[in-house]
Order: structure tokens, then C-alpha cells, then sequence
């Protein structure tokens, strides 16, 4: 599980996706959503790589671009050696059983009309991977794989609960024998303690067939104990890049430590004690990003410069990577700063004058 | 401490065709003045269902089968609709989880928010209108004299979910019930309505009912907990007695399945199975079939809720046959 042993599997060179916005009768391009916006890393084998951020900032489209299921405006994704981008459908679609992806809904990802079999053997079906006579027993063997009974292969999807489901689509997913998975918050429509039943499945069938994941979630607890490495986007840009440890430990990006400062901990005594670092404002809108760095116009260290010129996305640690004008060498403390500079809002004296 | 809200054996069910769906079974909890109660429990546990009983809030197919609730020497459950809404929004103000689906999205902000002020303290238009900037001030919304004549498409989530709560503010209610009202937002958004609201508890001594399924948010801001599960409340202690030493099972196994903020463990101790479907009254205890601890007993008969033996004062209340204290090492 040693993050930084594996080679190489998935390395992704400035990324980007814009979504055209459309408006009026002749569909003229009013504006752009710049969804995806320069992001690179790589991915190595074997390992966790988690990817958080608020809603909007871009992980899923993330997530589906580096699969081709969206096509990328521009950048490289390789897959190995081949750079997918390249790739013309019918080529891909022989790449495609290697790199599946679990969606968030199981609820709305699998057809009501399918039986959980037909629904898990359609991949061996699409891609000719196991021959009819063999498919009944792969697909019980699958089933098996991920907790469920080989009985329930005759079933459909009403008869299971969102557990259940989730389930299916993993063994869906697994049907093809991928070596890489895109998890797009795969448990977020799950209750609490079935998240931690579908958390230690995935973990399970990582060690046991080894799995290479990305998983793209907002819940950060999650994501901590799933990840080997995490990556933090906001608006459509990486902000830092670092294994979960050191991350978690001390974060450098400014909006990481804000971030990981208002997840709130199962601890009555640390709770109403702890000095949250409140971020002003709301996340502001793809369409027309701020100038500069992203998010200078929350940052509390924000200066002239961070609203002018983008940061560039630097390597200042060995496996640690930033983008911040302010923060540029590991010797810099940003908790240290933040609380010097960090004002929080002031309710209580317009709550007594009310 | 006075009691503000005494509830006593609710039940509440649906009626779906010829099935009952048993939502709250046999609830009963009291409330005091100033402090904040939190609800916990996973999607289907009747938390909501529980606080909307109170508010005769429920939907056509719901029926409160049972039950009374004792608010200012008055049964709400007995209340017909001129009396009941004489009280929501005055005396009992909600929250609700959505909030672009609360507010009505024809009908800008001021008017919405002016209307308990001009319907519950009888106030003209114009001072209703003032007052509304002065609360959408108090919730931290910039320029509120401008926001009023926004309409609520205009605004962000986060700033919706301000302004539901100026709404539910607004005319000083004693208990405040908040349904969710984090779920729907992202996480810095969240700890910026958490401190909002930890700010005016401590300036307005509102009581809160606060509803939630997420355990770490509620560490710091409430005084005492109620879990609920499959329609029953299962654990009902102080905020600390139950995050130091839970004692049901089922709260157990709900702590087993947070990810440990420590980030060492690898495997998270799970509770097998998923909640049960709530068509019938069980007549064991409705979490016997995930529970690891149960003994015979449990399969026959549905324990009541009682304070634990030692819990003196801070009624610590569980409702299980066992004593895990016994049990855990085994």
C-alpha cells in the first residue's frame, strides 16, 4: 500500500474542461464553465489517491474527463504509456475494461428493468470477455466478491436497499477485471453505518485484486482513511497535492487548512474548544473565476499579487505539491499566519443590539 | 431547570394502501428551557417525523395515533389548526434541511421573512420590513436591505440557509427545531452556520432541538443527545456521558463507523445488516438483527427505555436488555 513504490498507472498533464453555456434559439455560446481548469498529477499503481473539495469545484468532471467519458478541452491523460486524449472511441473502448468507475447514486445507476445478473454480466457481454456458458458462474462468483448472496443474481434492483445496490455496482464494476477505478462519492448517498460496511468492501477488494483508485469524495474523514495521497481542488484547480499524513498533519495551501479546520470531530471537549477557521463568503461561481489565484478573495493571507497573477503549481517538498504565491517553502507556517491574520466574523454584538 | 416540552408516548404512523408504516413508537422526551437537545439517527429513524408530529406538520397519510405534548401547560397533539398556529413560528420555530425547496422561490425574501412578523407580532409592512434588515444583518448576510428584494434563486445555499434562519428567529420563539439544516451545504459553509448558530444560543438563550445523522457535528452544540432507531429512542444521555462511554449497541456501533479522525485504523467496525422495515410493532427489540450483544431475552421482548443503574442525576437512559459493560470484552 506504500504510495509512492508503485509505477506510474494514470498521469494526468494540465487538464482542462470547459463546458460551453448556450442561451437563445441559435444556441450562441454566451459563456464558459470552466469546470476542469489545468490540473496535473499522476497516479500510481496500487495505491488510493483521494480527491476532495466542495461541491462545484470540479472533482467529478475531474474524475469523468480522465476516464474519456467526458473529452477533455485540453491536456493529457496517459494511461500507461498511451495518451488516451489521442485515442479515437473504438480504440478506447479496448482500454475501457481496464478503467471502470462507480457513480454516487446506486439508486439511479442501474436499471430497473435489468436483473442484478444481466446488469453485471453486460460488461463481459459488451467487451467478449467470458464466454456465455461461463458467465452464470462469474457472476455469482462476483456476487460473492462483494458480500451478497450468488442467489440474488435473479433479482432487480427494487428488491435491494442502497447498500445492496452500491454493492452491485462494484461487482459491476469489477465484472471486467479493471485495474483502475474511479470512485465518485461512492458513498455519499449512504447512511453512516452503511458507509463504513461499502469503505471496508472497497479496501478489501483493493488488497485482494489490487486496485488502483481514485476517489473523488467531499467528506474529508472519508477520504482520510481510504487515501494513501490526497488532492484538494477548489475551482477547477489543484491547490495541493500531498501524502494523507503529512496533509492532515500540516496542511500548507491556505484553503486547505480552512478546510480541514471546519470538519467538525465525534469529541464533545475538542468541539467547544477548538478556534474553527471560518471562511468568509461562498464559493465563487466557475463561470467567471476570480483573477489570479482562485481564491484569493476568501484567503486571509491574500496579497496584491495572489489577485493578479496564478500561482504556480509547485513541488516544494518531495511528493508535496502547491499552488500559493504566499506559501512557497515547507519552512513557512501557515497555521502560524492564519491565526495572526484571520478574522472571524462578529455576530454577537448585532445579536444583542437586535 | 423548568421543563418547556413534555412529550409523552407518541406514536405516529403512515398509511400507505393497506400497510402501516410505524415511524415514532412510543416516544417520550422532555426538553428545558435553554438548553439544545440533539436527534440522532440514520434516514427512516423517525427524527423528523418525531419534531413535524409536534408541529402538526405531518403529511395527509400520517396519523398521530398517540401521545400528548405539554408546551406552556397546553397538549400541541390536542391543539386544532387556528390554535397550532398561533404557535409555529412564535412560540416553535423550524429549520428545515432544503433550503430552496422551504422558500418560495415566486415571492422575494422580505416578504417572506416580514410575514410571521406582520401575522404572529401583528406589525405594519414597514416596520416588518426594517425589522427583516435587521435580522438578515444578525444571520451575517452583507447588504441586507438590498438582499430583501432578492428572490431566493438569487442567493447562494449557504445564504438561503441564513435566511431560514431570520425566519425562524424572527419572532423570538422558545424552542427552535433545526431539521438538518447543515446537510444540504459544503463543509465551510457548514461551520459557518454552526458558528452562527452557536453565537445566538449564547446571546438569545433560545432552546434548540437540533436533528442530524452526523455525530461529529453536533459534539459542540448540544447539552444532551437522544438516538433514535427504527422509530424508538434507543440512548438518551448528556453530551459527554455518551461520547465517553455510549451504552446501546447501536450507538456503539454508530461511533465504530466513523472514520477515526486519527486516520490509523484500517478496518471500520461495522453494524451488519441495514435498519429494518417498520411495517410491523416488533415485539423484540427492533435492533436484534444486527446486534452482536443480544441474548435471548431480546428476541422476545422490546425493552423499554430506563435510566442505567449509577447514572444518578444525568439520567443516562438506554433501552436494552443488556449491560455492555459486562459484555465488551467478550
Amino acid at each position: 500500500m506504500s504510495a509512492t513504490q508503485g509505477s506510474v498507472l494514470v498521469r494526468v498533464e494540465n487538464l482542462k474542461k470547459h463546458f460551453p453555456v448556450r442561451i437563445g434559439a441559435f444556441a450562441e455560446q454566451k459563456a464558459t464553465v470552466q469546470a476542469v481548469n489545468g490540473i496535473s498529477f499522476n497516479i500510481h499503481q496500487g495505491e488510493t489517491l483521494g480527491m476532495v473539495g466542495e461541491s462545484g469545484c470540479g472533482k467529478s468532471t475531474a474524475g469523468l474527463t480522465i476516464l474519456q467519458l467526458y473529452r477533455p478541452t485540453s491536456g493529457k491523460v496517459y494511461y500507461q504509456d498511451t495518451d488516451l486524449t489521442l485515442l479515437e472511441e473504438k480504440q478506447l473502448r479496448l482500454l475501457r475494461p481496464k478503467m471502470q468507475i462507480i457513480f454516487q447514486d446506486p439508486y439511479s445507476t442501474l436499471n430497473p428493468r435489468m436483473t442484478v445478473g444481466a446488469a453485471i454480466s453486460e460488461p463481459m457481454q459488451a467487451h467478449s470477455l467470458v464466454p456465455k456458458n461461463k458467465q452464470d458462474a462469474r457472476v455469482a462468483e462476483l456476487l460473492s466478491l462483494v458480500g451478497l448472496g450468488h442467489n440474488y443474481a435473479n433479482r432487480y434492483p427494487h428488491e435491494f436497499s442502497g447498500g445492496q445496490r452500491q454493492r452491485i455496482c462494484i461487482a459491476r464494476a469489477l465484472a471486467c477485471e479493471p485495474e483502475f477505478i474511479v470512485c465518485d462519492e461512492p458513498i455519499s448517498a449512504l447512511d453512516v453505518s452503511i458507509q463504513a460496511q461499502i469503505i471496508n468492501l472497497l479496501q478489501d477488494l483493493q488488497d485482494e485484486l489490487g486496485l488502483t483508485y481514485l476517489f473523488v469524495a467531499h467528506d474529508l474523514s472519508v477520504v482520510r482513511h481510504i487515501s494513501d495521497r490526497v488532492a484538494v481542488m477548489y475551482l477547477g484547480q489543484l491547490v495541493e497535492l500531498a501524502p494523507k499524513d503529512v496533509l492532515f498533519a500540516r496542511p500548507f495551501h491556505p484553503y486547505t487548512h480552512a478546510l480541514l479546520s471546519a470538519v467538525p470531530k465525534p469529541d464533545p471537549t475538542y468541539e467547544r474548544n477548538q478556534k474553527r477557521v471560518i471562511l468568509t463568503g461562498d464559493v465563487p461561481s466557475p463561470i467567471n473565476p476570480p483573477s489570479g489565484c482562485r481564491f484569493h478573495p476568501r484567503c486571509p493571507l491574500a496579497t496584491e499579487r495572489c489577485t493578479k497573477e496564478v500561482p504556480q503549481w509547485n513541488e516544494i517538498e518531495p511528493g508535496r505539491w502547491v499552488a500559493c504565491h504566499e506559501v512557497t517553502s515547507p519552512n513557512v507556517d501557515t497555521s502560524a499566519v492564519f491565526s495572526k491574520k484571520h478574522k472571524r466574523p462578529d455576530y454577537k454584538t448585532k445579536i444583542k443590539n437586535w | 431547570m423548568t421543563v418547556l416540552l413534555d412529550v409523552k408516548h407518541l406514536q405516529t404512523r403512515f398509511k400507505s394502501r393497506k400497510r402501516y408504516i410505524h415511524a415514532v413508537n412510543d416516544v417520550s422526551f422532555q426538553v428545558h428551557e435553554g438548553e439544545a437537545l440533539g436527534v440522532v439517527g440514520e434516514s427512516g429513524c423517525g427524527k423528523s417525523v418525531t419534531m413535524l408530529s409536534l408541529l402538526k406538520l405531518l403529511p395527509p397519510a400520517a396519523r398521530i395515533e398517540q401521545g400528548e405534548a405539554i408546551f406552556n401547560g397546553d397538549d400541541l397533539l390536542q391543539m386544532n389548526s387556528e390554535q397550532i398556529r398561533k404557535v409555529r413560528g412564535a412560540q416553535i420555530g423550524m429549520i428545515f434541511q432544503d433550503p430552496m425547496s422551504s422558500l418560495n422561490p415566486v415571492i422575494n425574501i422580505g416578504t417572506q421573512l416580514s410575514e410571521p412578523l406582520r401575522a404572529h407580532l401583528k406589525m405594519s409592512k414597514a416596520d416588518a420590513w426594517e425589522r427583516s434588515v435587521q435580522l438578515l444583518d444578525m444571520v451575517g448576510i452583507p447588504e441586507p436591505r438590498a438582499r430583501l428584494s432578492d428572490y431566493p434563486h438569487q442567493l447562494s445555499g449557504g445564504m438561503r440557509q441564513r435566511v431560514m434562519i431570520a425566519m425562524g428567529l424572527a419572532c423570538k420563539p422558545k424552542i427552535l427545531i433545526a431539521d438538518e439544516p447543515t446537510t444540504a451545504l459544503d463543509v465551510t459553509i457548514q461551520a459557518q452556520i454552526v458558528d452562527l448558530v452557536k453565537d445566538l444560543r449564547e446571546e438569545l438563550h433560545t432552546t434548540i432541538i437540533w436533528i442530524t445523522h452526523d455525530l461529529s457535528l453536533i459534539a459542540g452544540l448540544v447539552d444532551r443527545i437522544m438516538v433514535m432507531y427504527a422509530g424508538y429512542i434507543v440512548e438518551e444521555a448528556l453530551v459527554d456521558d455518551l461520547y465517553t462511554d455510549p451504552r446501546h449497541p447501536y450507538t456503539i456501533g454508530l461511533f465504530g463507523s466513523l472514520p477515526d479522525l486519527g486516520g490509523q485504523q484500517r478496518r471500520l467496525t461495522t453494524i451488519g445488516g441495514a435498519p429494518p422495515n417498520l411495517e410491523a410493532i416488533p415485539t423484540c427489540c427492533p435492533f436484534v438483527p444486527r446486534c452482536k450483544y443480544a441474548i435471548d431475552k431480546c428476541k422476545i421482548e422490546n425493552p423499554p427505555i430506563k435510566p442505567i443503574s449509577g447514572s444518578g442525576e444525568s439520567l443516562h437512559s438506554i433501552a436494552c436488555w443488556v449491560d455492555i459493560r459486562d459484555r465488551r470484552e467478550a
